[in-house]
């Protein structure tokens, strides 16, 4: 998907002016509350008006000022998922369901209520009514609903942000797949950098009504962490643990990771780069679980530190250490180090 | 009648009210609660001079095309929806103002123009505020009669409505029996509507 945005818009006191082109499947669009995404993407959707510039998806304006284009919304194909699950509350989950589906051009039904209760695993909720519904359930639901509509992509509004940690984790493998399984391209809407992380692959940053850059999602996390109090963490997507004396074995590239507790069979897992120590030889005895043969395959400042990108056995972990540790340590780009990471260093997401 | 008649209006009011922007909102929101607060005689008598045949509409609309209105039922219902109008939108205004602007947007975004999401989104989701809107205008309706006396007059069997009636019954020195018996033709009517009105109500709640 390509999309070239370069509008105005002026909201009461807010100005949003942006102009950008970004190319991918899965963009995401980065900034604090306020700053203007939403007002973006209602922009794209068609539900706010701009008051002059473009908008063209794939090269097909849906606005344009000069030109006197301005698709409606309801021709726009552009599917929503909001914060919160928006379900009509007086039609049951399947007339939710199949409520975009039926007001899609026959076609370009590509998509049918079949497959898409098999990927989101809601077959047993058809009947139900949307008010007897869990949360996760009723947010599966309007993922369902909009992907039925059989848009040309999908905008996530900021969907995960009013669910706790353990059903946005539940929720995301759900959302990735469904937009994976029938190629709908997404534009993902947050202020998390870690659900960026996972859900997108280019990201705009936007900060007061304007794009500050765009970059990859690892890129973004660098910066966001190199400038802020948190240190980087990475993400880990581990599967199909051994268990091993209490802990849970996880093949990783050519390594194994040893993480204590019982861990799930498809996990998530934060390591913050400064739990991970590195050193020069290996170390003779230690008390760390982990100890991992690497090689330094890329540096970057981050503040007063440094953040160490480890290549181990096809994998990639980053360390931060002090800069002074560099120097006295001579570490640079391409030499062999030894990482070793306590057992308890990993947290579990979801 | 005149509750029926009103209904389409009053929706397509209450929706502009609701859901459009635009200058001159304050004049349409004071002349459509302009009967709430004038006295129903007012009202009447600026009917009368709207309607009559020497009025704007009397005269230059009605005449032509050959329609009397003034002291025919016609007239009656006319009354009467002018008076109860604003009671209806400010009750369907009051429902689609609980409507969750997102769930119009998410209609929207799945495919649905803007008549279909009135017909499928906003209608069923303001439906109470429709209905109490509805028996809210009939039972002004029912005690409409100031309004009503000076546009349609009292003629029996053609514009004397059951306040007018009991009026006239009233008045006479023999009528105590027939204003009583429209005494409580008035109050089973006004028990059938809001029986009527609680069963609704209630059976929407165990729909949710």
């Amino acid at each position: 998907m390509e999309l070239n945005f370069a509008v105005q818009k002026k909201l009461d006191k807010f100005f949003l002016d942006m102009d950008f082109v970004i190319k991918g499947d899965r963009i995401g669009i980065f900034g604090p509350s306020g700053c203007g995404k939403s007002t973006l993407v209602g922009l794209i959707a068609g539900l706010h008006h701009p008051d002059r510039g473009h908008i063209l998806i794939n090269g097909q304006a849906v606005f344009d000022s000069t030109e006197k284009v301005n698709i409606p919304v309801e021709h726009r194909r552009i599917g929503m998922v909001f914060q919160r699950p928006h379900l009509f509350p007086h039609l049951s989950v399947k007339a939710n369901l199949l409520y975009g589906y039926k007001r899609c051009a026959p076609g370009e039904r590509k998509i049918t209520l079949e497959n898409l209760l098999d990927v989101l695993q809601i077959g047993d909720l058809l009947h139900r009514g949307v008010n007897n519904l869990s949360g996760g359930e009723k947010q599966r639901v309007a993922i369902g609903r909009a992907v039925l509509s059989n848009p040309r992509m999908l905008i996530l509004d900021e969907p995960l942000s009013a669910l706790d940690d353990s059903l946005k984790f539940q929720i995301i493998p759900f959302l990735k797949k469904s937009c994976e399984v029938f190629s709908i391209p997404y534009l993902f809407i947050s202020h998390s950098l870690t659900e960026m992380r996972i859900m997108t692959e280019r990201v705009l940053n936007v900060v007061d009504g304007r794009v500050s850059g765009q970059m990859t999602a690892e890129e973004l996390a660098r910066e966001v962490m190199g400038k802020g109090p948190t240190p980087y963490v990475n993400l880990l997507h581990l599967n199909r643990p051994r268990r091993r004396d209490g802990m849970s074995a996880y093949r990783w590239g050519d390594s194994e990771f040893l993480i204590s507790g019982d861990g799930r069979d498809e996990a998530l897992y934060e390591l913050s780069s400064t739990d991970i120590i590195l050193f020069k030889r290996h170390p003779e005895a230690i008390s760390a679980r982990n100890l991992l043969k690497c090689h330094v395959s890329e540096m970057f400042e981050m503040g007063n530190r440094v953040g160490v990108v480890l290549m181990c056995g096809g994998e990639k972990l980053v360390a931060v250490i002090m800069k002074e540790t560099v120097n006295d340590m001579d570490i640079k780009e391409g030499v062999e180090v030894y990482a070793a990471i306590k057992a308890t260093a990993f947290r579990e997401l979801g | 009648m005149a509750t029926l008649l009103s209904l389409p209006f009053g929706f397509a009011v209450a929706y502009i009210m609701t859901y459009k922007k635009f200058r001159g909102m304050v004049v349409l929101d004071v002349l459509v609660n302009l009967p709430l607060t004038l006295p129903p005689v007012v009202v009447g008598y600026l009917l009368l001079l709207l309607l009559g045949q020497n009025g704007l509409i009397g005269k230059w609309v009605l005449q032509p095309l050959g329609i009397r209105l003034i002291f025919s039922w016609k007239a009656a219902v006319i009354a009467t929806s002018v008076v109860g109008f604003p009671l209806m939108v400010r009750s369907i205004r009051t429902g689609m103002e609980t409507i969750d602007k997102q769930l119009i947007q998410a209609s929207r975004t799945l495919g649905a123009g803007w008549l279909d999401t009135i017909i499928t989104v906003i209608m069923p989701l303001s439906f109470r505020g429709v209905l109490a809107g509805s028996i809210l205008m009939f039972a002004r309706g029912l005690g409409e009669f100031g309004a009503t006396i000076i546009v349609a007059g009292n003629i029996p069997g053609v514009t004397q409505t059951i306040p007018l009636a009991i009026y006239e019954y009233v008045s006479s020195p023999s009528g105590d029996v027939m204003a009583m018996s429209l005494c409580l033709v008035s109050i089973t009517i006004s028990v059938i509507v809001l029986v009527f009105h609680e069963w609704l109500g209630r059976r929407m709640v165990r729909v949710d």
